[in-house]
């Protein structure tokens, strides 16, 4: 074990804000979907470097279940993207204003 | 050669390989090029996930994410047929994505600082016997994490049930 535990975590705190940034800025729906997906990608990352330094395996467990959640999120959303396209003929964000005030 | 010595070259090429490709997701113009990015994000991070003895979660994160995942994403791309963007940010929402940017760089400071304060735990620590393989994995699930097991089978099964309705045809 010669690479750091910070190293890993870095990483992925690397890994989560560019998935911040990507939903924070992009507005093409499948693109902030998938920075959603790359900021569960990262903190997966963290349960495992943990999981290996605490020499704990319920880490490990736990990306089990987020990825079990992943799963189920991203079938459920993109099945309302597509929704949402049939009736807008967009997945543009900006113009998805309906609940705007 | 040894493995150790292999390990923080290993490390750094994954960790570059996820890097670069993680930030290339986020600035493509069409998603399906995006979509293509994250999977070999996914397969940089299956890597080191690999490097830290998981090894389970090595093949589910190849079979899941960059297989079934991806392949969603890139069925829903192909079926909706969208269009190139013009550039990846409008001009016209730059203010906005120059806040948003920097309170993200903001952001990554603060984790770099959490993680630098603290010190990482003993190096070298001794693993068991048969750590992060499938048959560990399979134990711990079928009795620690019993019920949190039984609990993901709803959630899968709401999400199959929640996916068929939203996605057929006369869904308005």
């Amino acid at each position: 074990m010669t690479v750091p535990l910070s190293a890993y975590l870095l990483l992925s705190a690397y890994l989560f804000v560019l998935g911040v940034i990507g939903v924070a800025t992009r507005r093409n729906a499948l693109i902030i979907f998938m920075s959603i997906e790359l900021m569960l990608n990262a903190v997966n990352l963290t349960f495992v470097a943990f999981s290996r330094f605490l020499q704990s395996m319920d880490g490990q467990i736990f990306v089990f279940f987020v990825m079990a959640v992943a799963t189920a999120e991203v079938a459920v959303g993109l099945a309302i993207i597509l929704a949402i396209y049939r009736n807008r003929e967009t997945v543009d964000v900006a113009e998805l204003n309906l609940l705007k005030w | 050669m040894d493995i150790l010595v292999l390990e923080p070259i290993l490390f750094a090429g994954l960790a570059a390989v996820a890097a670069v490709s993680g930030l290339l997701v986020i600035v493509q113009r069409h998603a399906v090029y995006a979509a293509l990015f994250l999977i070999i994000t996914m397969g940089s991070v299956a890597g080191l996930y690999v490097l830290l003895e998981a090894h389970f979660v090595w093949a589910v994160q190849v079979l899941v994410y960059a297989g079934a995942i991806m392949v969603l994403f890139l069925f829903v791309i192909m079926l909706l047929n969208l269009p190139r963007e013009d550039v990846p940010w409008a001009p016209r929402d730059i203010r906005r994505i120059v806040l948003a940017a920097s309170l993200s760089v903001v952001l990554l400071i603060e984790l770099a600082l959490v993680i630098g304060l603290r010190t990482a735990p003993a190096k070298e620590p001794a693993l068991s016997v048969g750590f992060g393989t499938t048959e560990m994995v399979g134990r711990l699930l079928f009795t620690k994490f019993l019920f949190p097991f039984e609990i993901t089978s709803i959630i899968l099964l709401v999400a199959i049930v929640g996916a068929m309705v939203l996605a057929q045809k006369h869904f308005r």
